[in-house]
């Protein structure tokens, strides 16, 4: 990390140095395709940094464990495929419910069940939301490149210790194997957060009491406080109080909330010949990558095409869309899967506008010819 | 209860809500006083449990405490355990939750052995969820899953931890409270996963259906049942079957600690890395 010299490496790779130089200290995991390369790497690089690996007996198990190691004071993250996330809900669930921040990357395979191994997807956008059950908060992430998956690894790790919440990377198996030359920033130029401490006043600790800004100081178990941490719904104290409508509510609004209205700092996105477009493409991942070549290719044709690259999925930038695509004719969304963020952009234009999905879910990437082909029947 | 325990306990949670005659209590206040005659430092202390009657326990006990999902209360521990290794690790489970839904988590954890003291409150029963059979009812007993009596074998955890690897077992039962004590000391001290049965009894679900009404019944029961592992060697296979073995089954100091041996690679890569700068 000391040295800037370009490297060839896959995504899977990034994401290993980025949760290196981000701080993570532990890390639990079941292997599966194609998330493989980061348990793997990160079993060699955190013993050199005195962290901890474990390979897990199943992906329940390692979803149990980061929790435990987080709540003990190491930043924890797992790595899974579409099969494994499935498993890992209930837990996670319990991450979001106990105020545990933890990282959760799910390199995309084609579902469902065990579905298409080592092919490409984007089929889990809405599990990553609403996996588990319950209204809860999320945070998810999905890169579009080699140096933006290190990127949105130290941010999804930044973010789960600032708000206190599982973040999910969504990584596409395109972005997960494919190797990209990047040039990764040094460490003094990264941003590290780290959890927000209590004051040391040891017997009047309330776990679950918010600032202002909706997020509780964390202890760390050992560090003096004694304190009970529950999935169950809970007061202030941690404890269960299932007697009170207003603390069952109370809680699940403001951990929704702490995340929801937190979108201007949390929501991350880019776009590029937006100012005369009357097309654009809003695409995330690989499909991002495709969508830049057909925005290209259509401008060659003499249609004014923009396009939108969505870096967080979840919490879902609406007012942010609806802005954005107010005087566009047609929005065109490119997916591998059937449309799971298509019907949320729906929601960000109105009746005369048109929107048109470009779907593969056969385990094959989506071509630019298909999304210009898309782009020129809605013009012409 | 002597008066120095009380620190021990969230004195404002209590009485607690197990049923009346329920065995739960013999266990925790055997837990506290193994505690205290170990010595543990309360701020370095993490109780982890999963779902059910037993698991309840966790918001009773003064310490860092974790109430987790059901069956995962191991994993849970394993993460603490291996997020700061200077925390003393206690597992707090019952029969259902540990040895059914949690049962490869538990097996995982003895394989490993790594340093967490695991106690399963074992009363034969689900009695959360207010009777239904476990793993670890008899066959032919009833539940309310068990209409016309369990079909399944039960299993025995303790000889399936000590075949899992684990290198402290012991089983004792809530109606020889001191020796359930002295099991739990003995497994709090001991370096390595350690795995403490204890038997309970629940009148309320499991007593009323198999013709043990009254807590004193099932405690009668207990000590008709049980017997201790040097009595139980002068028995034929035959008459051993009808019994319950008690006290510590199993113990081997030299096997190695999870912990411990990853702390060896830790060294192992850090000179490694020294070496070639």
């Amino acid at each position: 990390m000391s040295e800037k010299k370009p490297q060839l490496i896959q995504g899977n790779e990034a994401c290993v140095k980025a949760a290196i130089a981000a701080g993570i200290k532990f890390f639990a995991g079941y292997p599966i395709t194609p998330s493989s390369e980061i348990a793997e790497g990160l079993a060699e690089e955190l013993p050199k940094v005195s962290g901890r690996f474990i390979q897990m007996e199943d992906e329940i198990a390692s979803m149990g464990a980061i929790i435990g190691g987080s709540l003990a004071g190491a930043k924890s993250m797992t790595a899974t495929s579409g099969p494994g996330f499935s498993l890992k809900q209930e837990n996670l669930g319990f991450a979001a419910m106990a105020e545990v921040p933890c990282v959760v990357v799910n390199v995309q395979r084609g579902g469902p069940s065990t579905g298409a191994p080592t092919l490409p997807s984007q089929g889990d956008m809405m599990q990553a939301k609403w996996g588990t059950h319950g209204d809860h908060p999320a945070i998810a992430l999905c890169p579009a490149s080699v140096r933006e998956t290190f990127d949105l690894t130290v941010r999804a790790i930044n973010l789960s210790e600032k708000y206190r919440t599982p973040v999910v990377l969504l990584i596409d198996e395109v972005i997960g194997h494919m190797r990209e030359n990047v040039v990764l920033p040094t460490q003094d130029e990264l941003e590290i957060v780290e959890r927000k401490k209590p004051a040391k006043d040891l017997d009047n600790y309330l776990p679950y009491k918010a600032d202002d800004d909706m997020i509780p100081p964390m202890a760390n178990y050992g560090e003096g406080y004694l304190f009970h941490v529950t999935g169950l719904s809970h007061d202030e104290t941690g404890f269960p109080d299932l007697k009170n409508p207003d603390v069952i509510g109370g809680l699940t609004e403001r951990l929704v909330n702490k995340v929801e209205d937190n979108k201007d700092d949390i929501v991350e996105y880019s776009t590029e010949n937006l100012d005369d477009a009357e097309v654009v493409i809003v695409a995330y991942g690989s499909a991002a990558r495709t969508a830049a070549t057909a925005m290209d290719q259509a401008r060659e044709k003499g249609i004014k095409t923009g396009l939108i690259t969505l870096k967080t999925i979840w919490p879902f930038p609406e007012e942010i869309l609806t802005d954005l695509l107010k005087d566009v004719k047609t929005v065109v969304v490119p997916e591998m899967n059937l449309g799971q963020i298509k019907g949320e952009i729906k929601n960000c234009i109105n009746l005369s506008q048109n929107i048109v999905g470009v779907n593969r879910v056969d385990g094959e990437l989506i071509t630019p010819a298909e999304i210009l082909e898309a782009i020129v029947k809605e013009e012409s | 209860m002597a008066v120095h325990l009380r620190k021990y306990l969230r004195l404002n949670k209590l009485p607690h809500i197990w049923c009346p005659g329920c065995g739960h209590g013999i266990i925790l206040n055997s837990l506290i006083r193994a505690i205290d005659e170990v010595g543990l430092d309360q701020e370095k202390t993490v109780v982890v449990s999963g779902i059910g009657c037993s698991s309840r326990a966790t918001g009773y006990l003064n310490f860092n405490t974790l109430h987790t999902t059901h069956g995962r209360a191991m994993a849970f521990a394993t993460g603490v355990k291996l997020g700061n290794p200077d925390l003393n690790v206690i597992v707090l489970s019952g029969d259902g939750d540990s040895a059914a839904i949690g049962g490869n988590h538990l097996i995982h954890a003895a394989r490993r052995n790594i340093d967490i003291t695991t106690v399963v409150f074992n009363n034969n029963i689900y009695g959360m969820t207010s009777g239904q059979y476990s793993p670890l009812t008899p066959k032919g007993a009833y539940g309310t899953t068990a209409p016309y009596g369990n079909v399944d074998q039960a299993f025995d955890l303790c000889d399936l931890m000590i075949s899992s690897g684990a290198s402290y077992v012991g089983r004792g039962a809530t109606y020889h409270a001191k020796q359930l004590t002295t099991l739990i000391t003995s497994a709090l001290d001991h370096k390595g996963f350690s795995f403490v049965e204890g038997i309970s009894q629940c009148p309320t679900y499991y007593g009323r259906r198999n013709n043990l009404k009254t807590a004193v019944d099932m405690l009668q029961w207990q000590k008709d049942v049980t017997i201790k592992k040097k009595a139980a060697e002068k028995l034929s296979p035959e008459e051993q079957q009808e019994k319950i073995m008690i006290g510590e089954l199993h113990k081997v100091a030299d096997r190695p600690e999870y912990v411990e041996e990853y702390e060896k690679v830790i060294e192992k890569v850090s000179k490694k890395e020294g070496t070639t700068g």
